[in-house]
């Protein structure tokens, strides 16, 4: 049976007179925990920020016709030629084929179906900028702007101008920020771009989209779908991509598969566009934990120091409290429960600091071109992360008092009251 | 009357630095109500029996019997339970832990038996304190007694628990003559009132004639008592 008011209040006792040595310990602990606490809300928040940088801007589904030769070649069909090698020299893919074939229904469709927040067609065209002498290549994009900005926070990304003014001029255009950059272009001017096939088109701009992504920044704009269209001289079912939101996002790769065969396009789930920026987030993690755990192996070093200092320092007394009826496990608490109350308070403490260290810096600016939405650094405070905190520093200070008190508990008392 | 402790044929080897046979065949049996006092040569093994009569050297062959039991090859809480119980020990040099107070030093062997309430502990270790003359120590720190405070609080220490036997090494090597007379009339009125049973290794022949007998220790062997 454990004696547990004795066995703390002897701890007790030992912590209150190794005061000096008590505190180092516990802030030991303290800093390991901050900075635990302090790297991964910075690090979660960073991971959070920019995760939802791209897949906001990232459909859940993305439809398109990728060009590629027919499979199956006129000769293939030719029932003579059956059993034989066919060799057809220089194959290449039809005409034509960037459209979706059958966009119209297929949009339908999907609006129809419960899993689906939204969908919404994009005419994507390669053109020319021209402004004065500059010319710029570079990509147009036709939208519905304002479902796409209800599916999306492209609002946030248009730094001047609004959907709105898109949605209310027919000739607008939301030129990329780079691109107004480069031609020294301001909202109200007027660019001229020009297709492959050479038509010559007038745009009136309305306002600048920046996504903080330069290679997008410098070559791409929105114009509304019809736009788009007329410029490339196609017909109003000419649609080249369609995007696609769901409520679940889980569900992005079956219905993916789904729509591929079913419609025989090319679906890209966001999933297989993401994989590479898992990796990134998964590596900050990495470094968080890494520089967590080595503060806390250092902290429990001290904890493991203090206790072996103390324990060599106590050998009479622990002589005595065997000689008097404790047992060696009795002997082994009383010095685990110090090395328990250096790391509980050294942990709660570190919980505190994490936390004003989280708070100070959720409050300094943090202001970038590329992030306009953003003007603090980010910082997630979830509890789960001061959990795990917590639960770190127990079970290093656990691990760092085994061992001292283990040797306590061995100790023969014998050898001590002999003087040897 | 009951043996309350017995020793049958225990031999101790001591094998470092070299094979050395320093308890040969030990046997004797201690009555209810005796004191004993061992006397011999200094390195004559008092000490190392009296380590483990106490139990807490398990190291040696033969038997020990405690109350008419056995504790020989018991394991360690076992015997750290009946240490707490049953035997009081005082040491030749007075170990006290020093951060504590002299009371909560007499009181701990009781709090760990946690028998009574710390009102009653704190009761009867006052009552041991004052038996021993040094009540008015009871709030002091430990390391703030002098040599011979130290040793009755030590002793007080090892009647708090009101064990069946109380054993002493040397436990009054650092008393001047008049507090020395103090303890033995301590244990005898201990003996004769309560029906404590005593053993004291002693080199004080004075201390050892008042006993009601001596056990002679020569190189490891009991040459005469009983
Ligand atoms: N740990 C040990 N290892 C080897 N020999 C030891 C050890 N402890 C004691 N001895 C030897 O055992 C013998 C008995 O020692 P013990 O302490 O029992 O003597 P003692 O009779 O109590 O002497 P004293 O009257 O001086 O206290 C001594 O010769 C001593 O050198
Ligand atoms: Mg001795």
């Amino acid at each position: 049976m454990i004696n547990w008011k004795v066995i703390l209040n002897i701890a007790k006792t030992h912590l209150l007179t190794k005061m000096k040595s008590t505190v180092t310990a516990a802030l030991g602990v303290t800093f390991g925990i901050g900075a635990y606490i302090t790297l991964v809300s910075f690090m979660t928040g960073l991971n959070t920020m920019l995760d939802s940088l791209i897949l906001n801007q990232t459909p859940h589904i993305h439809l398109y016709n990728e060009i590629a030769p027919t499979k199956d070649q006129p000769i293939s069909l030719y029932e003579e030629f059956e059993n034989s090698v066919h060799i057809i020299s220089s194959i290449k893919p039809k005409q034509g084929q960037k459209k979706i074939h059958n966009a119209l229904p297929i949009l339908n469709y999907l609006k129809n179906k419960d899993v689906v927040k939204g969908a919404t067609p994009q005419v994507r065209a390669q053109i020319f900028y021209l402004s004065g002498s500059i010319e710029l290549g570079g990509s147009i994009v036709g939208v519905d702007i304002m479902e796409e900005t209800r599916l999306s926070n492209m609002r946030d990304y248009i730094v001047q101008g609004s959907p709105e003014a898109l949605k209310n001029m027919d000739n607008g255009i939301l030129l990329g920020a780079g691109l107004a950059d480069k031609m020294s272009l301001s909202v109200g001017d007027r660019v001229q771009v020009s297709t492959v096939a050479g038509a010559l088109v007038p745009l009136k701009i309305v306002g600048f989209y920046q996504s903080g992504i330069a290679d997008v920044d410098n070559v791409q704009s929105f114009c509304k779908l019809k736009t788009v269209q007329r410029i490339l001289g196609e017909s109003q079912n000419y649609i080249t991509d369609i995007n696609i939101k769901l409520y679940d996002i889980e569900q992005s790769p079956q219905l993916a598969e789904f729509l591929e065969k079913q419609f025989n396009v090319t679906a890209t789930d966001i999933n297989e566009a993401n994989a590479q920026f898992e990796t990134g987030s998964n590596i900050r993690n990495l470094i968080t934990y890494a520089v967590s755990i080595t503060l806390l192996i250092v902290a429990g070093f001290g904890i493991y120091n203090i206790l072996n200092m103390l324990i060599y320092e106590k050998m009479k007394d622990i002589a005595i409290l065997k000689a008097t009826g404790f047992s060696g496990t009795d002997v082994q608490f009383i010095f685990m429960s110090q090395a328990m109350i250096i790391g509980i308070i050294g942990g709660i403490l570190g919980l505190v600091l994490g936390f004003v260290l989280s708070v100070i810096i959720d409050g300094l600016p943090f202001e970038t071109e590329a992030l306009p939405t953003i003007d603090t650094y980010p910082v997630n405070f979830s509890l789960t992360y001061y959990i795990i905190g917590i639960v770190f520093a127990l079970i290093s200070t656990c691990i760092a008092g085994w061992l001292p008190s283990n040797k306590a508990k061995h100790i023969d008392p014998v050898k001590i009251i002999r003087g040897t | 009357m009951n043996n309350v402790l017995e020793a049958k044929n225990i031999n101790k080897h001591f094998l470092k630095p070299k094979d050395f046979h320093v308890l040969k065949d030990i046997s004797f049996a201690i009555k209810e109500g005796e004191f004993a006092s061992i006397m011999g040569k200094s390195g004559s093994g008092k000490s190392t029996l009296l380590y483990i009569l106490s139990t807490m050297d398990t190291d040696y062959t033969g038997e020990l019997f405690l109350n008419d039991t056995l504790v020989t090859g018991k394991p360690a809480s076992e015997l750290s339970r009946i240490r707490n119980e049953h035997i009081g020990f005082v040491f030749q040099f007075h170990y006290l832990l020093s951060e504590f107070s002299v009371l909560e030093n007499v009181m701990l062997p009781a709090k760990k038996l946690a028998r009574k309430s710390n009102k009653e502990i704190e009761h009867d270790a006052y009552e041991k304190l004052s038996m021993l003359g040094i009540e008015k120590l009871a709030k002091q720190k430990a390391s703030r007694i002098s040599g011979g405070e130290k040793q009755r609080v030590a002793i007080a220490r090892a009647l708090i628990n009101n064990p069946s036997i109380l054993m002493g090494d040397e436990p009054t090597g650092n008393l001047d003559s008049y507090n020395s007379d103090n303890v033995f009339n301590i244990f005898k009125r201990l003996k004769e009132e309560e029906g404590l049973s005593l053993l004291v290794v002693t080199h004080d022949e004075d201390f050892a004639k008042r006993t009601d007998y001596i056990i002679e220790m020569e190189d490891g062997r009991i040459v005469s008592g009983q």
